[in-house]
């Protein structure tokens, strides 16, 4: 009690504005803007690669396994922002042990851990002839260099001694990946629409309160995790086109190597198919959005006074600039417009990302941004230059770690599940 | 065994084992103790008494150990004014922990201080406010880990060794009575002074109040004069729209209170 300076978690970027509640503050900050939009892309990536593992539609062959091993990189980081945010990191762990199951929340755990089981089994099955071949292939080297051993034992490992390659066994893999990919995408669609439920179901709060929440999140959640592999796969693709041309790696040595001209036709195909999915489910979420704004505006319960003040003035350019013109509007003319290009498609795909995280922005920082006592405002700071630990997890610095995570693992990621195989590995 | 009879066996089985299991349920004495307490705390407001001294907010910081440089506090007053010419202005500088001491309206960093004609007040009055100790709290219902729970006896509370400090109790209170305590970093609320009130001394506020603005009591106990006053007169509760059941009634509720 001898300290000056004590602040409140949240004061810290909350500006109070005409009267708001003494403990009233933006207590979920950015990582919780980050939590959907990353548990989005999980799932949004997962429903991607099964519209070809389940509904068969073939020329997203290569996309898909991209999208697969994509969204198992992805999956760590959707917790990791929820523990950046808890105020007692360390007792994360609780969330699992002892669960309190008439919370939202509480399944967390559960929902989480069954995705994962059934992501990583599917990508066992997806890649258990390449790990087979590849142990194979490098027992095979009469003389190997010590990491070569090492690599050998790690996928022999990685096939837990199952290294029947018949066609029967490769048959049945197909089949256990068709299996899990439908037991995937409802419960991908679970992972999400619970995390609207969240705070669809929080009665305090007149903004997120609504039956749609979980809806509207499940449709914004796919068309961002399309997005992110459409871009993705774009800039892969014109790395490993880079590489064909100028020979500089291993795979573009070899003499069946893909051609520059293959490459490319590939690419077109894959993102003209991809893009229609995404226009698809982008149509869906914005009437959705629109639906609920029009119902808020034309019910006038006893919040849209406040609701209105915040959505049409004070937080007017997030919501219907940066969300609905940039996010929405401009992206869905760039791919409606005749002759799509790749190029055309790979801007409209980073607005859209961009515009859903806007809103997730605007759901989850707008709905603080008036009091509970309907009489006051909230507006909410980014910290971005952290002075402390606080403000560097809950800050520009903790949501640039949680973007930038989901790469760096994929790079590992993709040393054990090449996302792109040759023809033969594959099935 | 035929089908039928396989049918007829299970639901003959299932019904003779329900009997002797739900025994099991009726002769758990603490579940027989929960659902009809002998103590149930309620509190109770009369906000034509109050003048907003802030002495409950002091006593309540003092004796729950929240910071006085921390700008969150378990209990706080509300100060309402409304002038002739119908601008309604609310405050709460600092939760009120140093009283009113100043005329003019706290309307926060950017805009600064009100100034308002004392001829033109036409009416104005003060709310102190608490958490409800809702009899349905949305609160726990929310808490992921079970760490916040209502005691048999009513108040809600919070353990501390528990929670994970995720935050969510707090946005699902429609009261605003949560905050993260700014030293042990968990979330931390009005407790009804549970420490004092088990061992039969009355809260910190409810001690601090000159003015008898602030009463608690147990609800199941008929002659308690304060039980008498919610039973017979009209009182009103906190929003309660959210069905959260408040116990924490109030005298003289303006509709502008929120």
């Amino acid at each position: 009690m001898v300290e000056n300076v004590m602040h409140v978690h949240g004061e810290l970027w909350t500006v109070k504005e005409l009267f708001v509640l003494p403990n009233e503050y933006v207590y979920w900050s950015i990582q919780i803007v980050m939590y959907p939009f990353m548990t989005g892309l999980v799932a949004g990536a997962f429903v991607l690669s099964s519209l070809y593992h389940v509904f068969g539609v073939k020329q997203l062959k290569e996309i898909a396994r991209f999208s697969l091993v994509f969204s198992f990189a992805l999956l760590p980081v959707a917790m990791m922002p929820l523990l950046m945010h808890l105020q007692q990191p360390f007792r994360g762990i609780h969330v699992m042990m002892t669960p309190h199951f008439t919370s939202a929340i509480s399944a967390f755990g559960i929902v989480f851990m069954a995705y994962a089981f059934i992501v990583a089994s599917e990508l066992w099955f997806e890649y258990r002839k390449h790990f087979v071949l590849t142990t194979q292939a490098l027992a095979a080297q009469p003389q190997r260099s010590g990491f070569d051993t090492l690599r050998m034992h790690f996928f022999k490992v990685l096939t837990l001694g199952a290294m029947d390659i018949s066609h029967e066994a490769v048959q049945k893999d197909h089949n256990a990946v068709k299996k899990l990919a439908s037991l995937g995408i409802p419960v991908a669609c679970f992972l999400h629409g619970y995390a609207g439920f969240i705070f669809g179901s929080v009665k305090a709060n007149a903004l997120w309160m609504t039956p749609l929440m979980p809806v509207i999140f499940i449709c914004s959640a796919v068309v961002s995790g399309i997005a992110l592999c459409i871009l993705c796969y774009v800039v892969t693709m014109e790395i490993r086109k880079f590489m064909a041309k100028r020979k500089i790696s291993r795979w573009s040595k070899d003499p069946n190597a893909p051609s520059v001209e293959e490459l490319q036709s590939a690419e077109q195909l894959e993102i003209k198919i991809v893009s229609n999915y995404l226009l698809y489910f982008m149509i869906a979420a914005i009437t959705l959005e629109i639906l609920d704004l029009i119902f808020r505006g034309y019910t006038q319960v006893k919040s849209w006074d406040i609701l209105r003040e915040v959505i049409m003035e004070r937080d007017f350019n997030k919501i219907f600039i940066m969300q609905y013109a940039f996010g929405n509007a401009l992206p869905f003319l760039l791919m409606v417009l005749p002759n799509r290009t790749v190029r055309r498609t790979t801007i409209a795909t980073v607005l859209v990302m961009f515009g859903v995280f806007m809103m997730r922005w605007n759901v989850v920082i707008g709905g603080q941004a008036f009091s509970l006592s309907f009489s006051g405002f909230m507006h909410y700071h980014l910290p971005i230059i952290p002075h402390d630990w606080e403000t560097f997890r809950e800050g520009l610095g903790g949501a640039l770690l949680v973007m930038a995570t989901p790469f760096v693992i994929f790079y590992f990621l993709n040393k054990i599940f090449p996302a792109f195989m040759k023809e033969e590995e594959a099935h | 065994m035929k089908r039928r009879d396989f049918m007829k066996n299970t639901i003959v089985a299932i019904a003779g084992a329900s009997v002797p299991l739900s025994a099991l349920e009726f002769i758990d004495p603490r579940e027989v103790l929960a659902a009809n307490p002998e103590i149930h705390w309620a509190f109770l407001i009369n906000t034509y008494s109050c003048v907003g001294c802030g002495f409950c907010v002091k006593a309540c910081k003092t004796e729950n150990d929240i910071p006085f440089e921390a700008n969150a506090s378990r209990t706080w007053v509300e100060r309402y004014v409304y002038t002739k010419d119908d601008r309604r202005y609310i405050d709460s500088p600092k939760s009120a922990q140093y009283g009113f001491t100043d005329a003019r309206i706290d309307l926060g960093e950017h805009l600064g201080y009100q100034d308002v004609d004392p001829n033109n007040v036409g009416k104005a009055f003060f709310v102190p406010k608490l958490c409800n100790h809702c009899a349905t709290p949305s609160c726990t219902q929310v808490c992921p880990v079970g760490a916040t729970y209502k005691t048999d006896s009513g108040p809600v509370l919070v353990d501390r060794s528990w929670c994970i400090g995720c935050g969510y109790c707090i946005m699902a209170c429609p009261f605003g009575a949560r905050f993260f305590h700014p030293v042990l970093k968990v979330v931390d609320k009005c407790t009804f002074c549970y420490h004092r009130i088990t061992k039969g001394v009355e809260t910190a506020c409810v001690n601090a109040c000159p003015f008898g603005a602030r009463k608690m009591c147990n609800i199941k106990d008929i002659n308690d004069p304060v039980t008498q006053i919610i039973l017979n007169e009209r009182v009103g509760v906190l929003k309660d729209e959210f069905g959260t059941k408040p116990q924490a009634f109030y005298i003289g509720l303006a509709s502008e209170v929120r």
